[in-house]
């Protein structure tokens, strides 16, 4: 049977493992080539790499960093940030990553999807979508920039009409951050997931809100996402991935030992 | 022949696809002397050749034909490896733009039938070996158990068939690994399945040209 993926994250700023609270206030957590080695050797599933700096910087930015954990890792990893054509995600996959992600600059310009699902295929092209809860409103609203305090804005897409268009467009798997949950690890948005899930035919994974192990199970049985994100429980050593996987198939949860 | 000697062990052949750095990685780490090429002469002259691969068949096969590759990889008589679409080029037939492939294994590439699970088929699965009295294990898959999980990605795959020496379920049943010959595919990445596609490449790396029981 297919297994549950767990997906540490790192986000990469300045080629340095950062990690901020609900998008904000970035504490340097370590170097990046040791950090993905360690995760891969303890039984990570897969692992994306989130250069977090590069959509609201608009510069170009040294992804040499990419090709070292080409070297090093032995399972999948997805490099996202920053790309913005088919030439930047070439670039990355030739250094060795085997899918790139996009958020920003498909918001900006949703033909990309569209152009880099031609170049390479479904199966490479990730979409990532940072969606928050508006309480006043109800509704779940798009956001573009988020790396950025300063730049974090709302689109004009409503979460569900931007899943539906991303597919549209050829995306192969969605990767859902639940803004008001992240870094706060109160456990994920089963609510938004599950919802999301009605409406997603690809991989979708969770992100934002894991703080404890029955998070996992929860997300897994309850919203039926194919993979679960996470970075501060791995980061701070709150929670050890070989213990997670014993945990979620003591659960019954269909899991890589 | 003298310059021998110093010839790699492994040639990668470079179809133009994008992933080729984590394959040629892979086989570092294994200690492999293992080149990049699109010269006919330097295919030939490896001891053991690997066909990566990502993307469309069709276009795999247009780049195939324009670096006039095809002959060359239908001749070759050392061990070959096609990993993921480089195991379906393997075959008879792509649906996948329906294109004609290199036919040196029997078969034909279908969308995978995945009876509503979700698509692209991508994430760790198992392996089940295929052996009967009449054809044991091959060595390729020497020490995989049903227990091992391997990582796929892919929406289309080599439908079962006498030449399937590994499955995997997703939905219904497809050929996860197939064999003739020299020739062998593995649909799942073995250079990103962990521990388990190190094996497997390993077991491919030593294996004896001589010893090869797929059935023809």
């Amino acid at each position: 049977m297919l297994a549950k993926r767990l997906i540490p994250c790192l986000d990469v700023r300045d080629g340095v493992v950062v990690k901020g609270v609900q998008f904000r206030n970035h504490e340097i957590i370590g170097d990046i080539v040791p950090l993905a080695a360690r995760y891969a050797e303890e039984g990570a599933d897969e692992l994306v790499f989130y250069d977090i700096t590069a959509s609201s910087d608009g510069r170009v930015v040294d992804k040499s960093w990419v090709r070292k954990i080409a070297e090093v890792i032995d399972i999948p990893f997805c490099v996202a940030g920053g790309i913005k054509s088919v030439a930047d995600a070439g670039k990355i996959l030739e250094l060795g990553a085997d899918k790139i992600s996009v958020n920003s600059p498909a918001l900006a310009r949703p033909e990309l999807i569209s152009e880099l699902n031609a170049a390479f295929g479904q199966q490479c092209v990730v979409v990532g979508i940072d969606s928050y809860f508006d309480a006043t409103t109800g509704q779940y609203q798009v956001y573009q920039y988020t790396g950025d305090e300063s730049r974090s804005q709302k689109t004009r897409w409503l979460l569900l009409d931007w899943v539906e268009e991303v597919q549209r467009r050829g995306a192969g798997e969605i990767v859902l951050n639940c803004m008001n949950q992240d870094g706060v690890r109160q456990g994920y948005d089963l609510a938004q997931l599950s919802l999301v899930r009605q409406y997603c035919q690809v991989p979708l994974i969770a992100s934002g809100g894991a703080g404890a192990v029955q998070h996992f199970i929860d997300v897994f049985r309850d919203a039926d996402v194919d993979g679960a994100l996470a970075a501060s429980v791995f980061h701070k050593g709150i929670i050890a991935i070989p213990d997670l996987k014993a945990a979620l198939i003591a659960a019954n949860v269909e899991i890589r030992p | 022949m003298a310059e021998q000697t110093n010839k790699p062990q492994l040639v990668i052949v470079d179809t133009g696809c994008a992933n080729i750095t984590s394959v040629f990685c892979a086989l570092e780490r294994l200690g492999a002397s293992v080149q990049i090429s699109a010269d006919p002469a330097v295919i030939r002259a490896a001891e053991k050749v690997i066909i990566p691969g990502v993307g469309t068949a069709k276009q795999a096969m247009a780049n195939i034909d324009a670096k006039g590759l095809r002959s060359t990889l239908q001749q070759l008589t050392q061990p070959v490896l096609g990993i993921c679409l480089g195991m379906q080029l393997l075959t008879e037939h792509s649906a996948e733009g329906d294109v004609t492939c290199l036919g040196l294994i029997p078969g034909q590439v279908a969308p995978l039938e995945a009876k509503g699970l979700r698509l692209p088929h991508m994430g760790w699965n198992t392996l089940q070996v295929e052996s009967t009295a009449l054809q044991a294990a091959h060595p390729v898959l020497q020490g995989i158990t049903a227990a091992d999980y391997v990582y796929f990605v892919h929406s289309f795959a080599v439908q079962p068939s006498p030449y399937m020496l590994a499955s995997c379920d997703y939905g219904s049943k497809f050929a996860a690994v197939i064999g003739r010959r020299n020739f062998l595919g593995m649909q799942f990445h073995p250079e990103r399945s962990g521990k388990v596609g190190a094996r497997l490449l390993q077991n491919f790396i030593q294996l004896d040209a001589q010893s090869l029981r797929a059935p023809d």
